[in-house]
C-alpha cells in the first residue's frame, strides 16, 4: 500500500520532559487511524508534530518517502496537503463561514475567487453548513463550528486530515453531528488520523487503532484486537477504566 | 469703548465670544488638524512597528536574517522607550530648536507640531498594537498555519483585523489625549487653541472668562471625536444579524437570524 506518512524514531522533548520517545508508525492511503490513550500520553503532541505545529526534537517524518524536516520542502506546501481540525475549532473569527473556507484556497493554492467559492460550497454542503455561509463564527453553535472547521480543511483538498480531539470541547448533544460527518468522510475514502476519546467511533470506523501511553506506542493493531483482545496489559487497564466509566 | 460696556461676568463672556470667535475657531481648527494628522500617522507607525516587533524568530532563519531582525527590534525598542519616557513638551523644544540650530532646518511651527505629535503617538501606539496582536488567541495562528498560510498572510488577513478591532478604544483614548496635549505645542508658538486663548486672555486681563470658553471648546471636540470613533467600533463589529440561505432541500428558506451571543 502507498504510505502517505511514515514516522521513524520520532522524539519530542519539552525542556526536561520527554513527551515522545521513539515513535514509529505509518499511515497508508485511505486508512483511518485512531490514536487513543490517557491525557498526557503524547497523542496530541504526535499529531502536532505531523503538521509541524511542533518541531520534533529528533527522528524523521516521511511524506511520500520524502523527509519533511529537511528543508527541501516548504512548510506551507506540506501543511496545505495535511489538513488539521482542532479541539477548539479555531475558526477565523473576523471572517464569515464562507470566507473561512475560501481564504486558504486563495492565499495558499492561488485559486480564483469563483473557483474557491464553488469548492467551498461543495464541502459546506457536505457538512450541512451551506445555509450558514454568511454567519460569523460567534453566531453559530459548537457543533456547527466544528463542521465548518472540517469544511475549511477539506476545501484545501488535503491528502490526509488530522483530527485533534475534535469532539472534546463540544456539548454532549453536539458530539453526534460531528461524528456523523467524520463517519461519512471515512466512508468516502479520506485518509484520516484521529486523536479521540470516543471509543465507539474508534471501534466502528477505524481501520487501525494506536494506543499510546507515556510517550510511546504501546499497541498498534486493528480495532477488533485492541478492543476485544488486547495483547498488552497497559492497553487492557486503560480500556477497562474508560469503558467502565461509561 | 466696547470694553467699557462689559462689566459683569456674562457680559465679558459675550464680549470675548463676539470679538474672538474667529480666533477660537482657527485655534480649534489647528488643534484638530495637528491631533487628527498626528493620531493617524502615529497609528500607522504603531501598526508597522507592532507587526515588525511580533515577527517570531524562526529557527529556519539564517544568521544574517536573525541578526538583522534583532537589530531592527533593538532600534525600535530604543525609539519607543525614548519617546514614551520624555515629556512631549520637551521633545517639542529639542526637535524644533535642535533642527534649526544643528541642521539649519527651519520648520514651520505647525509642521513641527504634526511631526512631534505623530512620532510621540507612534511610540505609544506601537505598544498598543503589539498588545493587541499578542492578545489574539494562538489558535488563530495555528489554524492559519495548518492550511499553509505564511506568517505575513496570517498577520494581515487574520490577526491584524481582529487586533485593530480590539484596540479601537485605545486609539480613541490616544486621539482624545492628543487633542488636549497639543496645548503643550504653544511652547514652540503653534497657534493652536491654547496659544490663542492665552493671547486673548492676556490682552483683556480676563483669564477665567476666556479659559472657560476654551474649556468648552476642548470638550466639544473630544466628545465629538469619541462619539464618532464609537460609531466606527460598532461598524467594525459587523452586522448583528445574518441570513440563512435557501438550500436545495428547502429553497424557500431565507430566514434572518439574530445573534445568539455577542462577544
Amino acid at each position: 500500500m502507498d504510505k502517505i506518512i511514515e514516522v521513524r524514531h520520532l522524539k519530542k522533548v519539552f525542556g526536561e520532559n520527554e513527551v515522545l520517545t521513539d515513535i514509529n508508525f505509518s499511515v497508508s492511503k485511505g486508512e483511518v487511524v485512531c490514536i487513543i490513550g490517557a491525557s498526557g500520553s503524547g497523542k496530541s503532541t504526535l499529531l502536532r508534530c505531523l503538521n509541524l505545529l511542533e518541531l520534533a526534537t529528533d527522528g524523521q517524518i516521511l511524506f511520500h518517502g520524502q523527509d519533511i524536516m529537511q528543508h527541501d520542502m516548504s512548510n506551507a506546501v506540506y501543511r496545505a496537503k495535511m489538513g488539521m481540525v482542532f479541539q477548539q475549532f479555531n475558526l477565523f473569527s473576523n471572517l464569515t463561514v464562507l470566507e473561512n473556507c475560501v481564504i486558504g484556497q486563495i492565499k495558499v493554492l492561488k485559486r480564483k475567487k469563483e473557483e474557491a467559492r464553488k469548492k467551498a460550497m461543495v464541502y459546506l454542503e457536505m457538512v450541512g453548513m451551506a445555509q450558514f455561509i454568511d454567519a460569523k463564527p460567534h453566531q453559530i453553535s459548537g457543533g456547527q463550528k466544528q463542521r465548518v472547521a472540517i469544511a475549511r480543511a477539506l476545501s484545501m483538498e488535503p491528502e490526509a486530515l488530522l483530527f485533534d480531539e475534535p469532539t472534546s470541547a463540544l456539548d454532549p448533544e453536539m458530539v453526534g453531528e460531528v461524528l456523523k460527518v467524520m463517519k461519512d468522510l471515512a466512508k468516502s475514502g479520506l485518509t484520516m488520523v484521529v486523536v479521540t476519546h470516543e471509543m465507539a467511533f474508534a471501534r466502528d470506523v477505524a481501520n487501525r487503532v494506536v494506543f499510546m501511553d507515556s510517550g510511546v506506542i504501546v499497541e498498534d493493531d486493528v480495532p477488533e484486537v485492541i478492543f476485544n483482545n488486547p495483547r498488552n496489559e497497559r492497553t487492557r487497564v486503560f480500556l477497562k477504566r474508560i469503558l467502565d466509566e461509561r | 469703548m466696547e470694553v467699557d460696556a462689559a462689566s459683569t461676568f456674562l457680559e465679558w463672556v459675550y464680549y470675548i465670544l463676539l470679538t474672538y470667535w474667529p480666533l477660537f475657531l482657527r485655534g480649534a481648527g489647528i488643534t484638530l488638524l495637528i491631533s487628527l494628522t498626528g493620531t493617524i500617522v502615529g497609528f500607522g507607525l504603531g501598526i508597522i512597528i507592532g507587526v515588525i516587533r511580533t515577527i517570531p524568530i524562526d529557527q529556519n532563519f539564517n544568521f544574517l536574517k536573525k541578526a538583522f531582525l534583532k537589530l531592527i527590534n533593538f532600534i525600535l525598542l530604543c525609539y519607543i522607550e525614548v519617546f514614551r519616557g520624555t515629556p512631549m513638551m520637551v521633545q517639542a523644544m529639542v526637535i524644533f530648536y535642535g533642527a534649526a540650530m544643528v541642521y539649519n532646518i527651519h520648520l514651520s511651527p505647525i509642521y513641527a507640531g504634526i511631526f512631534i505629535v505623530s512620532i510621540n503617538t507612534g511610540a505609544y501606539m506601537a505598544e498598543i498594537v503589539r498588545g493587541g496582536i499578542i492578545s489574539i488567541d494562538k489558535g488563530q495562528f495555528e489554524a492559519a498555519h495548518s492550511i499553509g498560510m505564511t506568517h505575513s498572510q496570517t498577520m494581515f488577513s487574520i490577526v491584524l483585523p481582529q487586533a485593530i478591532r480590539n484596540i479601537l478604544p485605545a486609539l480613541s483614548n490616544e486621539f482624545v489625549i492628543n487633542i488636549k496635549d497639543t496645548s503643550v505645542l504653544s511652547v514652540i508658538s503653534v497657534s493652536e487653541l491654547f496659544f490663542i486663548s492665552k493671547s486673548a486672555a492676556g490682552a483683556n486681563y480676563r483669564f477665567f472668562e476666556v479659559f472657560l470658553i476654551t474649556c468648552i471648546v476642548y470638550f466639544i471636540m473630544t466628545f465629538t471625536v469619541t462619539r464618532i470613533l464609537r460609531y466606527f467600533e460598532i461598524l467594525l463589529e459587523g452586522p448583528s444579524v445574518y441570513t440563512i440561505h435557501g438550500s436545495q432541500t428547502v429553497p424557500e428558506a431565507e430566514i434572518r437570524i439574530t445573534n445568539r451571543e455577542r462577544q
